[in-house]
């Protein structure tokens, strides 16, 4: 579809310039340039929260509310941690995050193995048990996990003091459970298409299957694993449904917004969440990086075989 | 040990297995049947609960709030249709379009993720405020009346959930758009086929595992959320959640909370089932065409 450069058109230029009057020319600007700008307002929409979240931690509010701009400080940055808790909220729900991560990542590569490399009865009814909790509304999981909490008091076989009262322990299940699943389904979408060859080599070349494991199927699984930890930590320190639920009297970063949004949020959580958000980007831009640069190295991306993405 | 699992394969399997099911069994399954008994529990918190049976809390609690569980299927159905058709057009410019841009623009889908979900929904209340940066312009130059309002309404609701779900309709979106090799659409087009049936024809069809994926992640948790209509909504514009929620966390009616929380999930699951099916054949017919 060449497209002779437009000259005014005649009456008579009609038929061997088509592309040639102002108002073709005009449509096929719309239609050229219509869907990059709306990609560009998309995601200024996706980015204008964050953005304005950003600019508000160096807000110098007159009052409780940071809900309006007032004038440029750094007074937050200077004392991240000042209101009375929020730097206890903020730890508990780092130390949650980490554990659960780490949990729910053993578990759930285990059953990504078990899904992918081998074959047994009752596949179909485990995948269904790993999907539903992901296709369940959070308030659901929440609610569920608390009445389980409050009933577990009248059941003597159950420890006094380990699912209730709630607390760290209870946040810690539930979200260890929210987890497992997402972990299986990134690990599993990894491992799916990965070269067996691979590990019959090693096999062939005498590795027993521990050596080949760690030495041969491990590295390879360990971007995938790497995302998927990164997506339970992201979704466990941003949890507020379920932990609302499960929490009690303890109180989270999520809780800490939640609970000051009436009486006004301090500036301060502003910049807790500017510097997670931060943390995170640079994380991605870091492990991004390190995976280009691991794809350029020949002989891996030659054995690996791995597709972009 | 090696020579055991050798003999019987399917015993890795489990073994691999045991922790996670396990795991789901004890803090999933169990829990939803103890919901279900919970809502069957006649008592007070004070007084103590006796499981009595009492289905007849179901069609009242229902009834009850039957208000609310519609505007939370309007609510979650009305912010599903407006991220399919704002995350389309964006899905489909990435995957077509996207050229070197392509990770560079999936990476700013992504990054609103990496911030905590309610301090985004509270930047919308700033944004919305009725003096803000949106509507004090606007009433500035004379385009809106100055009583105008967005928060507390319905509208900011919908615009919230519409805005925390956006990225999971636009990811399985491009992830199916993708799959669609360019070779058919060209053949398409040697075959005459214009912009419009070729994308309602050929694009579409072949996207429609991504618009069912995307659907439901969008479409499931909109429903059952109580956080955007909590910030950006008023009394009158509550969803489920909101009452469920209440019920739990400041009535302590747990009977009540637990027999709406498990009619949500049933209906919710009720839905997906249907939806999976409906949207199966349909695929099937798209695949064939």
């Amino acid at each position: 579809m060449a497209v002779t450069p437009a000259t005014p058109a005649t009456p008579t230029g009609g038929l061997a310039r088509p592309a040639g009057t102002p108002w073709k020319r005009f449509r096929r600007f719309v239609s050229r340039w219509s869907l990059p700008v709306y990609v560009f307002v998309a995601v200024a929409y996706l980015a204008l929260p964050v953005l304005v979240m950003i600019a508000f931690s160096f807000n110098d509010p007159t009052g409780r509310a940071n809900l309006t701009w007032n004038g440029f400080s750094i007074d937050a940055w200077l004392n991240p941690l000042g209101p009375a808790g929020l730097g206890d909220a903020v730890l508990r729900s780092v130390v949650i995050a980490a554990l659960s991560t780490l949990i729910a990542t053993t578990i759930g590569v285990l059953m990504a193995l078990a899904l992918v490399r081998h074959s047994f009865r009752g596949r179909a009814a485990t995948n269904l048990l790993v999907f539903l909790p992901m296709s369940t509304p959070e308030i659901v999981l929440g609610t569920s996990l608390l009445t389980l909490f409050i009933t577990t008091t009248q059941w003597s076989f159950v420890p006094k003091g380990l699912l209730y009262p709630l607390g760290m322990s209870t946040i810690l299940i539930a979200h260890v459970m929210f987890n497992i699943s997402f972990v299986v389904v990134t690990v599993r979408a990894r491992l799916l298409g990965f070269p067996t060859h691979l590990e019959e080599a090693a096999r062939d070349l005498f590795a027993d299957d521990w050596t080949t494991f760690w030495k041969v199927t491990f590295p390879l699984i360990l971007p995938g694993v790497v995302a998927a930890a990164l997506l339970a930590f992201s979704l466990s320190i941003d949890d507020y449904v379920i932990t609302a639920f499960t929490a009690g009297q303890t109180t989270t970063f999520p809780l800490y917004i939640f609970g000051a949004q009436q009486r006004g949020i301090p500036v301060q959580v502003n910049v807790i969440g500017t510097i997670i958000f931060l943390t995170a980007v640079a994380f991605v831009v870091f492990t991004t990086v390190m995976s280009r640069r691991q794809r350029t190295d020949p002989v891996d991306s030659a054995s690996i075989g791995t597709k972009e993405e | 040990m090696s020579a055991f699992f050798r003999r019987h394969p399917g015993a890795v399997a489990w073994l691999l297995l045991a922790p996670g099911l396990l795991y789901l069994a004890v803090f999933y399954i169990v829990p939803t049947i103890q919901m279900f008994l919970v809502s069957m529990q006649t008592g007070s918190l004070g007084a103590g609960y006796q499981q009595t049976f009492n289905l007849a809390i179901y069609p009242q609690q229902i009834s009850k709030y039957w208000d609310e569980f519609v505007r939370s299927v309007v609510f979650g159905g009305s912010a599903t249709l407006l991220c399919l058709a704002l995350g389309f057009p964006l899905a489909y410019f990435i995957a077509f379009r996207g050229g070197r841009y392509k990770s560079l623009l999936l990476f700013l889908i992504i990054a609103p993720f990496f911030t905590s979900f309610l301090l985004r929904t509270i930047s919308w209340k700033i944004i919305f405020a009725d003096n803000g940066m949106l509507l004090g312009p606007l009433k500035d130059i004379g385009l809106l009346p100055a009583s105008f309002h967005l928060l507390a309404t319905p509208v900011a609701v919908i615009a919230g959930i519409t805005y925390n779900f956006l990225p999971f309709m636009t990811l399985p979106l491009y992830v199916a758009l993708e799959k669609v090799p360019i070779s058919i659409l060209e053949a398409s087009a040697d075959l005459y086929a214009g912009t419009a049936a070729r994308f309602w024809r050929v694009t579409f069809p072949m996207a429609l595992p991504g618009v069912v994926a995307g659907s439901l992640l969008t479409f499931i948790p909109a429903v059952g959320d109580f956080v955007n209509a909590e910030l950006l909504g008023n009394p009158k514009s509550q969803m489920i959640g909101n009452v469920i929620e209440g019920k739990f966390l400041k009535a302590t009616d747990y009977p009540a909370g637990a027999a709406l929380s498990f009619t949500l999930m049933f209906a919710i699951l009720a839905a997906v089932l249907i939806y999976a099916r409906l949207a199966g054949t349909e695929q099937l017919y798209g695949a064939k065409a």
